[in-house]
C-alpha cells in the first residue's frame, strides 16, 4: 500500500519534470506536457501583463533608483544629484534651470499672517504659487486654496472655494488656507518613511526623490495643505521657472507629494514668498518670528489672532487676523 | 529519535520511508508539484484566476507607467477601493485566529485537526493585504524604502511603519507554523511542540495586534473627525471575527464540495457560534457610534450624513451603506437561526451576506466617507475607476490562487499520511 503510493508519487513528480522537480526523472507522461506547454503560456501572459513596468527602467536611471535619503546625502552627492536633475529637466521640459540648497538661515523661524478683513479673494496668491513653483499646468494647481465664508459664520462647512463670479462679494469674507507649517505636523509623524520633515526654520518639506508615495500624509493633514502627483507635471518650456530649489519649487516627479514651503528658495534669501509679493491688497504678512520687530510679531502683539483648528493641537505658525 | 529538538537533523537523521523527498526545499517543490495536480475542473479554477490575475497586474502596470491619474482617486479623496480592500483583508487576516483560540486555548480536538485551514487564508490575506498596499503607492520603485535598515523608516512614530512590520511579522509567523506542521506530517512524524506552539501563542497575540494598528493607522488622525474614534479599533476586531470565520466556513464547504473532505461538525459549528457574539458586538458599537453622532450633530457628524443621507446634492455612498446594512442585518438574522449550525443553504447565505455586508462596511464606508468632506469641508465625490476594479479584483483572484495552492498541499499531505496509515480521516 505503501509503496504503490510511493510509486504514484513519484511518478507524478517526475512527471511534472524540468526545471520544477529536477529530483526524480520519470518518464514524461501527457499531463507533463499539457503542465510545461500550461506554464510556458502562462509566463508569456505574465510577461505581457507586466510589459508597462518598463517605462520603470526608462525612466528611472541606477542613481535614482540607489539615491539615499536627503539627510543622508554630502555635499558631493547633492552636487552630482542637482546635475542630474537639471540635466533630466533639460531633456524631458527643454528648460535650462539651476537647482540650489538653500539650508534655514540660523536662528530664523518664519511665520506667516493673513489680513481676513483685507483679503478680498482676488486668487492672484493662487496665480503666483502656480507660476513660482512650476505646477502642473493641465490643472490649475496651487499650495493655496482661497475659501469665501459667509460672514456671520466660521463655519467652513458654509464656506466655498469653487467660486467664479467677482469678487468681493458684499456678504461674504475670504479666508485663504495654505500649509499651516505645524510646529506639532500631524504629516511628519504619519510619514512612514520620514520623507518629510520640519526643519529649523519652521518649514516643512519634502524629499521628492524619496517618498513612496502612500498619501498618508495627505490623510493626515487637517488643512488640505498636501497635493500628490496623479501625473507627470507638464510645463511648457517658456514657463517653467528656472530658479528651483531642491526641497522647494524644482518640477516634481510623478507619484509623490508636494506641498507648500513658503517659497524657501526666496525666503531663506530674504525675499518675500511669491503669494505675498503677488497679492494685491496687502492681507499677507510673513516675516521671523524670532525678530521682535518683524511685522508678524507686530501683528502677533497688536491684532486679535486666531489660527485654524486650534483644538487638534497642530501648533501652526500661520496666523489669521482682523484689523481694529 | 522522533523527538529532535532541530527540524534539519530530526529530517536528516529519522528513516521512516514515507517519502523519498528530505530536505525542507525538496519538500515544497514536492508540495509545488502535487499542488498543481487536478481534474479538468481543478484546471479551468486555475485559469479562471490566473487570467484575471494578470488582468490586474496589466491594469496595475499600467497605471505605474501613467500615473495614478487613471485612478478616479484625487487630492479630495486620497484613498479609494486599494486602502477600502486592505482594510477588509487585514479583518480576513485576523479573523483566522478564532480557530486557532478554541483548537490550542481551550484544546477543542476537532478544531485543532482543521485549524490549518484557518492558518493558511491569513496567509493568503496577508500576501492580498501587501498587494493593496502596493498597488496604491504612487511609487513602488522606491518599495525599499521601507525596508528596515536598508531603507528609513519613521518608527516608532509612524502608524504605517507599524503596520508594515506587524503584518510582514505575522505572515511569517504563519508561514512557519504551517510549514513545519506540513513538513512533518508529510515526513511522518510527531511536529515537536518546542517548535511550533509557542508560534502559536504569538500569532493570537499578532492577530489581535494586525487589526488594532491597522485601526490606529486611521483612528490617530486627529484632522479626520469620522475615524477619530476610539471605537474602531474594537470594532474593526468584532467584524474580522465575524468576516474571517464565515470565510472559512465557506472555505471548508468548498472543499467539501471539490475534494470530498468532510471536515467534523464541530469546528463549524464553534465558529458560528463565535460569529453569532461577534456580530452582536459590532451591531452594537455600530449603534453607539450612530447614535453619538447623530444625536450630538454638528460638524463632528458630516461625514455620517452624507454616508447614510447624503449632502448637499450628493448621494456617491448612500446606496453602498445602506446595502451594508441590510446585508448585515439578514446575515446576523440568519446565523441566529437554529438551521445555521446545520450544513446549508442559510448557513451558507449567512456567511455571504456578512462577508458582503462587513466588506463594504470597513472598506467604502469606512474610508471614502473619512474624506467626505474634506478637510476644509469640500465635497468631491469618489467611486472607483475601471483600473481600480480590475486591479482589485486581480489582487483577490491571486490570493484565491494561492488559497487554492495551499490547500491543494495539505489535502495531499493529509490524505498521503493517512494512507500511510495513520488516523486522520480525509478522503479523496
Amino acid at each position: 500500500m505503501i509503496a504503490d503510493n510511493n510509486t504514484a508519487d513519484q511518478q507524478q513528480n517526475g512527471g511534472k519534470g524540468e526545471p520544477l522537480l529536477p529530483i526524480l526523472d520519470q518518464p514524461s507522461t501527457r499531463r507533463t506536457a499539457l503542465k510545461v506547454a500550461g506554464a510556458a503560456l502562462g509566463l508569456a501572459a505574465f510577461g505581457k501583463a507586466f510589459s508597462p513596468l518598463m517605462v520603470i527602467p526608462e525612466n528611472v536611471s541606477v542613481d535614482e533608483f540607489l539615491q539615499q535619503h536627503y539627510k543622508e546625502l554630502t555635499d558631493e552627492d547633492k552636487k552630482k544629484v542637482f546635475a542630474r536633475l537639471e540635466a533630466e529637466t533639460r531633456e524631458d521640459y527643454g528648460a535650462d534651470v539651476t537647482i540650489s540648497d538653500p539650508r534655514p538661515i540660523p536662528g530664523v523661524r518664519f511665520g506667516y499672517g493673513i489680513n481676513v478683513s483685507k483679503c478680498n479673494g482676488n486668487g492672484k496668491c493662487m496665480e503666483a504659487c502656480n507660476k513660482e513653483n512650476n505646477h502642473h499646468r493641465g490643472v490649475d494647481q496651487s499650495y493655496i486654496r482661497v475659501l469665501e465664508m459667509s460672514k456671520g459664520s466660521m463655519d467652513m462647512e458654509q464656506g466655498s472655494t469653487t467660486y467664479d463670479h467677482t469678487v468681493p462679494q458684499e456678504d461674504k469674507f475670504y479666508m485663504p488656507v495654505q500649509c499651516q507649517q505645524c510646529d506639532n505636523p500631524p504629516c511628519v509623524s504619519a510619514c512612514p518613511i520620514e520623507a518629510t520633515w520640519q526643519e529649523d526654520d519652521g518649514i516643512v518639506v519634502v524629499d521628492y526623490n524619496w517618498c513612496i508615495g502612500c498619501r498618508y500624509c495627505e490623510a493626515a493633514c487637517p488643512y488640505h495643505a498636501r497635493r500628490f502627483n496623479w501625473e507627470l507635471p507638464e510645463i511648457p518650456a517658456d514657463e517653467v521657472n528656472p530658479e528651483q530649489g531642491y526641497l522647494s519649487n524644482r518640477i516634481r516627479p510623478q507619484g509623490v507629494m508636494e506641498k507648500c514651503h513658503f517659497c524657501l528658495h526666496r525666503t531663506r534669501e530674504g525675499r518675500a514668498p511669491a503669494c505675498q509679493e503677488a497679492c494685491p491688497t496687502g492681507a499677507r504678512v510673513f516675516g521671523d518670528l524670532n525678530d521682535p520687530d518683524s511685522d508678524i510679531n507686530y501683528v502677533l502683539k497688536n491684532k486679535r489672532v486666531f489660527v485654524l483648528k486650534e483644538e487638534l493641537g497642530t501648533k501652526p505658525n500661520f496666523f489669521y487676523f482682523f484689523d481694529s | 529519535m522522533q523527538k529532535m529538538s532541530s527540524a534539519a537533523t530530526t529530517a536528516e537523521t529519522t528513516n521512516d520511508a514515507l517519502h523519498a523527498v528530505r530536505s525542507y526545499p525538496g519538500f515544497l517543490l514536492w508540495g509545488l508539484g502535487q499542488a498543481t495536480n487536478g481534474g479538468l475542473g481543478f484546471y479551468v479554477w486555475m485559469f479562471m484566476l490566473t487570467a484575471i490575475s494578470l488582468v490586474g497586474a496589466n491594469a496595475w502596470a499600467n497605471q505605474v507607467a501613467d500615473g495614478m491619474i487613471v485612478t478616479n482617486m484625487t487630492d479630495h479623496v486620497s484613498w479609494g477601493l486599494y486602502i477600502a480592500n486592505f482594510t477588509f483583508c487585514v479583518g480576513l487576516a485576523a479573523g483566522g485566529v478564532m480557530m486557532v483560540i478554541p483548537a490550542y486555548l481551550y484544546d477543542d480536538e476537532e478544531m485543532h485537526k482543521v485549524v490549518i485551514v484557518g492558518e493558511v487564508v491569513a496567509i493568503a490575506a496577508i500576501v492580498m493585504c501587501t498587494l493593496s498596499v502596493l498597488v496604491d503607492l504612487g511609487r513602488p520603485d522606491r518599495f525599499w524604502h521601507l525596508i528596515p535598515v536598508i531603507g528609513r523608516v519613521n518608527w516608532p512614530v509612524s502608524m504605517l511603519t507599524w503596520d508594515v512590520i506587524v503584518l510582514n511579522g505575522y505572515l511569517l509567523i504563519n508561514l512557519h507554523i504551517v510549514g513545519y506542521l506540513l513538513y512533518m506530517r508529510y515526513l511522518g512524524r510527531k511536529p515537536n511542540p518546542a517548535w511550533y506552539v509557542p508560534f502559536v501563542f504569538l500569532s493570537i497575540i499578532w492577530a489581535i495586534s494586525i487589526h488594532t494598528v491597522t485601526a490606529f493607522l486611521y483612528c490617530g488622525l486627529g484632522g479626520r473627525p469620522f475615524w477619530n474614534t476610539a471605537l474602531l479599533a474594537p470594532r474593526f476586531l468584532a467584524s474580522a471575527f465575524v468576516s474571517g470565520p464565515a470565510f472559512i466556513i465557506l472555505v471548508m464547504r468548498i472543499l467539501r464540495m471539490t475534494t470530498g473532505y468532510a471536515a467534523p461538525p464541530g469546528p463549524a459549528r464553534t465558529l458560528i457560534q463565535i460569529i453569532r457574539v461577534a456580530m452582536s458586538i459590532n451591531l452594537i458599537m455600530l449603534a453607539s457610534e450612530l447614535f453619538t453622532l447623530f444625536y450630538t450633530g454638528g460638524a463632528h457628524a458630516a461625514s455620517a450624513r452624507y454616508l447614510f443621507f447624503g449632502s448637499h446634492g450628493h448621494y456617491g455612498l448612500v446606496p453602498w451603506i445602506w446595502t451594508a446594512i441590510a446585508c448585515n442585518l439578514v446575515g446576523t438574522a440568519l446565523f441566529f437561526m437554529p438551521e445555521a449550525l446545520e450544513r446549508g443553504r442559510v448557513r451558507i447565505a449567512a456567511c455571504v451576506l456578512c462577508i458582503v455586508g462587513i466588506w463594504i462596511e470597513k472598506g467604502m464606508g469606512l474610508i471614502i466617507p473619512g474624506f467626505i468632506p474634506s478637510t476644509l469641508h469640500e465635497i468631491v465625490e469618489y467611486s472607483p475607476s475601471l483600473t481600480e476594479w480590475k486591479v482589485t479584483a486581480g489582487i483577490w483572484a491571486f490570493g484565491i490562487l494561492l488559497l487554492t495552492v495551499f490547500l491543494k498541499l495539505i489535502a495531499t499531505v493529509f490524505t498521503a499520511e493517512m494512507i500511510a496509515g495513520s488516523a486522520l480521516p480525509a478522503s479523496d
